[in-house]
């Protein structure tokens, strides 16, 4: 048996179809699920006809009831007394339950399949107490082996009509399960995603930039895409690749076209949602708005050049960074301390100081995502340093955890100076993200320092820069755990372990991460974490105060001797030792620890004799938790 | 080809034959259709309206001294409300589009995702922007919200850009070469409004002034919003319209303000909330002025005593 569904709505947003597809396939065991930018479709083989039969055992009185008791339990089963078993001293009745036919649970269950659908924004349409879904749903298509299952949803009753392409096919025709997708076919609809792209692509014949996010928009956008190239004057290339990329790309939808060194080509490659363009018009029409969107771009770059990055910095005192902050003035000022802070050379102050005026111009009031960048851009055609120039370019990277770290160290340091700035700025003002709401996307901010201070490796006192703000300081060492937990992949319990014994420098924290992920495998490792946690709990329980010095002559001949030995000579060697063979020397000291543990009593009434034991002890876990508390580390035994 | 002001008759006839009033623009300045007391007002409460209207939006910033093909500091709008949205509101638009000769089999037509938020009205929407070869030319909306309030019926809003659609339909380069009407352009029409107000709005609006303007109409708009909050009966009467003019009026001078620069970074939000707050309390007073009143027709056959309460309402 076989159910189709499809969800007949107004445009669903592209970038939404995929996750409602994956929860509308989630319902059952064998479904496909497509979708175009009209309709969801859901299609399902191998459904029973009915839910199996089930036995119910019913529990009825004791064997040792009364007569009438006994009755009545069988008169309300419906059967004769005969009919009753007994199990366990009771009476009983395995009742027989036919099972539900697939069809009357559906017609049941589909309604509100449909509209949990979870949507990021969802709307209302029949009235305000009507149901929610992306867009107002105008039919549904449910069949079961080709019959109808009867319901209604948001005022429409579901049937076997579809309906085709707005314009290439007809508004309404009858389908069945397995004549479907050759239906919508003949109606303007090819029904799989995978097919609209693989049309797309087979009919790019020119070299485009490669854009996954762009097709995936694309594919998604359309139930019929037809790809057209189109041209523009060549003179446009003589504006910045970055902005005639980002006009075709956000603005447009087009992929860009370049030549084989990689340089852009005066042509765009567009997708219509329809099937050819006879007369040229749709070709004309995108080259019409492109020419213009090109041309508002020349007027902004013109109209900005009558004044420098420079002589535009005070307009930043009209700048707005957030409202409990202050202005983009301000935040330029601080900025160029913190990049001082950081030993930042004369090129990265001096593009400190400019990092943030390209906000004031219009080309980026046009195309904000261009911020930093078209700064980079003006800041070379003014002629300022190269260096410059590639700083304030960069220092919005990484724009995302996937995205590049800036290329030099002076925009390495800026873009550390300015997140720096916006998370202590936030931070003292109480800005502080929760676990829904990230306004000023602060987790980005704090991610990307992290980062850039791993990646390249440059030696920042990050811990010290959060220090005076508590939640600040949280805030960073979830970001690092994170990045080093969920990005990078290490375990959980070594980071733990690394982040107790402190964060300081990044760099370190990594070479630490890398030594315990090399060691762990070894033997001797586990077991002497199991033993430091031992350590760690028993001078907890014992209360133990550091302080009093540890005496050699205290010291009892044998393990407790013998330990204190293996103790003293892993300590020298381990100071001359990179983290990695100094964690492998830490671990040897396994035997003698597990000894001491197996022959030696610490908690002995006499009190100077378990007071020097515990300071052994303490001993011997404060010198070796400086790569790594040891104790965080989740052993088995 | 049809000239602008075809276009014009020909998309009112359209929405008219689709049982819309057809409104003359509101007579104050204001930067959208939506903000006119025939889209604002009316999408709340419960009773179906369909209405179109061009209506001339002012939007000091965009103002390009004439110099900008594409930029204006005033451009019209057509308006239409279809409240409750009916069932083949696309059709009936692509209809629309299809009544001023786009021959849709030959062109591509592409919903995208663009919803839609004004903060100063407390409004809010989702829909489209309607792509045609490219170039956006029509924002389509579903209301969800207007003046803080969720609405009883959810209304299509469809607003044209229409200088942009003539000047594709016309395929010109510039708003200014739009021809009007026979032997006269856009620009001829316009271009002395588009340098004039740049000049004032930019550099010579006297920015003491206008903020003493934006407090005279706030404090007006709040002195009627207490008034009516204090009515026990009688309420229809009470003249939120123009209370609502008065919301407008600030509004257009904070865009003023604006434009000119001189709002301060701390005073902008603050703006913005004042202008809403009283955007807001109009709308809700209209929401229970609407709910407190009874029909025109009703009122005639009132006994006595409610009928010389009401008798100036006709």
């Amino acid at each position: 048996m076989n159910l189709l569904l499809e969800i007949g709505s107004e445009e669903i947003p592209d970038w939404m179809i995929p996750g409602a597809l994956d929860y509308l396939r989630s319902h059952f065991p064998n479904a496909q699920a497509d979708g175009t930018s009209r309709r969801l479709t859901l299609r399902v083989t191998g459904l029973p006809e009915r839910e199996a039969d089930r036995e119910e055992l019913v529990q009825g009185p004791a064997i040792t009831a009364p007569p009438q008791a006994v009755q009545g339990f069988a008169r309300k089963q419906n059967v004769a007394v005969e009919a009753l078993t007994q199990a366990h001293g009771k009476y009983t009745y395995t009742k027989q339950i036919p099972g539900r036919l697939t069809r009357e649970i559906l017609a049941e269950t589909l309604p509100s399949i449909i509209l949990k659908t979870p949507w990021p924004k969802t709307m209302y349409w029949t009235g305000k107490t009507g149901p929610r879904f992306i867009r107002p749903i105008r039919w549904i298509v449910a069949l079961f082996n080709d019959e109808i299952l009867p319901f209604e949803v948001a005022g429409v009753q579901s049937g076997n009509l579809s309906s085709g392409h707005r314009r290439l096919g007809l508004s309404s025709f009858p389908v069945t399960f397995n004549n479907y997708e050759a239906a919508l076919r003949e109606n303007g609809v090819i029904l799989s995603a995978a097919a609209r792209e693989k049309k797309i692509i087979d009919e790019i014949h020119v070299r485009i930039k490669p854009d996954p996010a762009l097709m995936h928009t694309l594919v998604y956008l359309t139930e019929f895409p037809t790809v057209i190239t189109g041209n523009f004057e060549p003179e446009y290339l003589k504006l910045p690749a970055e902005v005639l990329v980002t006009v075709m790309r956000y603005h447009q939808k087009y992929f860009s076209v370049e030549h084989h060194d990689g340089s852009l080509a005066p042509h765009f490659v567009a997708v219509m949602n329809t099937a050819s363009d006879p007369d040229g018009l749709v070709q004309h029409g995108n080259e019409r708005v492109l020419r213009a969107r090109f041309n508002d771009a020349r007027f902004f770059w013109d109209a900005d050049q009558k004044r420098t990055l420079e002589q535009r910095l005070p307009d930043l005192a009209n700048v707005t960074f957030q409202a409990k902050i202050g202005t983009y003035l301000e935040k330029t000022q601080r900025i160029e301390g913190f990049v001082a802070i950081l030993d930042g050379s004369d090129h990265a102050l001096r593009a400190a100081r400019l990092c943030k005026v390209d906000l004031t111009t219009e080309l980026v009031k046009e195309f904000t995502e261009l911020q930093g960048v078209i700064g980079g851009l003006y800041a070379l055609a003014q002629g300022e340093h190269q260096e410059v120039a590639t700083a304030i370019y960069d220092h919005y990277k990484p724009v995302s955890m996937e995205d590049t770290i800036p290329r030099t160290l002076a925009g390495q340091l800026l873009s550390i100076a300015d997140k720096f700035d916006t998370l202590l700025g936030c931070f003292n003002a109480g800005l502080i993200p929760t676990s829904s709401k990230d306004p000023f996307a602060l987790r980005r901010a704090a991610q990307g320092i992290v980062k850039i201070a791993v990646e390249a490796k440059l030696r920042i006192p990050v811990r010290a820069f959060a220090e005076k703000n508590l939640p600040l300081r949280e805030f960073m060492r979830e970001r690092i755990r994170y990045y080093f937990k969920d990005l990078r992949g290490f375990a959980y319990d070594e980071v733990n372990a690394v982040l107790a014994t402190g964060w300081t420098e990044l760099v370190d924290v990594e070479a630490r991460l890398l030594a315990i992920q090399a060691v762990r495998p070894t033997a001797d490792f586990e077991p002497l974490a199991a033993a430091f946690k031992r350590i760690s709990n028993i001078l907890k329980q014992a209360a133990h105060v550091p302080g009093a010095a540890l005496s050699a002559a205290l010291l009892e001949p044998g393990p407790e001797t013998a330990l204190y030995i293996a103790f003293e000579q892993t300590r020298h060697k381990v100071k001359q030792l990179p983290y990695q063979e100094a964690l492998a020397e830490v671990a040897t000291l396994r035997p003698a620890v597990d000894l001491f543990f197996d022959k030696v009593m610490v908690n002995v009434p006499d009190a100077a004799l378990r007071a020097n034991r515990l300071a052994l002890l303490h001993a011997l876990l404060t010198e070796f938790s400086t790569i790594a508390d040891f104790s965080e580390i989740v052993t088995n035994s | 080809m049809d000239y602008f002001q075809d276009i014009i008759f020909k998309l009112k006839r359209y929405w008219a034959d689709r049982g819309c009033i057809i409104q003359e623009p509101l007579d104050l300045e204001v930067g959208a259709g939506t903000m006119c007391p025939e889209t604002f007002l009316r999408v709340l409460g419960d009773k179906p309206y369909r209405v179109a209207y061009v209506q001339p939006s002012r939007r000091p910033a965009d103002g390009r001294y004439g110099e900008n093909p594409n930029r204006l500091y005033k451009h019209a709008q057509l308006q239409v409300i279809l409240k409750p949205s009916p069932a083949d509101v696309i059709e009936q638009y692509l209809g629309s589009l299809e009544a001023i000769g786009i021959d849709l089999s030959k062109h591509d037509i592409k919903l995208e995702e663009d919803n839609w938020e004004a903060p100063t009205l407390g409004a809010w929407g989702v829909g489209w922007q309607v792509m045609l070869d490219g170039l956006e030319i029509t924002q389509f909306t579903y209301f969800q919200q207007c003046g803080g309030i969720d609405l009883e019926l959810v209304p299509a809003e469809i607003t044209y850009g229409l200088e942009r659609l003539t000047a594709f339909l016309q395929g010109k380069d510039s708003v200014y070469d739009i021809e009007w009407t026979d032997g006269v352009t856009y620009g001829d029409v316009r271009f002395k409004d588009e340098l004039q107000y740049s000049v004032y709005n930019f550099e010579l609006a006297d920015i003491s002034i206008l903020w003493k303007l934006f407090e005279i109409h706030e404090t007006e708009a709040q002195r009627l919003l207490f008034l009516y909050r204090g009515l026990k009966t009688n309420k229809q009467r009470f003249p939120l319209l123009p209370t609502y003019d008065q919301v407008l009026k600030c509004s257009n001078i904070f865009n003023t303000l604006d434009a000119r620069g001189a709002i301060s970074v701390t005073e902008r939000v603050g703006v913005i909330a004042r202008v809403r707050k009283l955007a807001v309390g109009v709308a809700e007073a209209w929401v229970d002025q609407t709910a407190n009143s009874v029909p025109a027709s009703s009122i005639l056959s009132r006994d006595r005593e409610g009928a010389v309460a009401e008798g100036t309402v006709q």
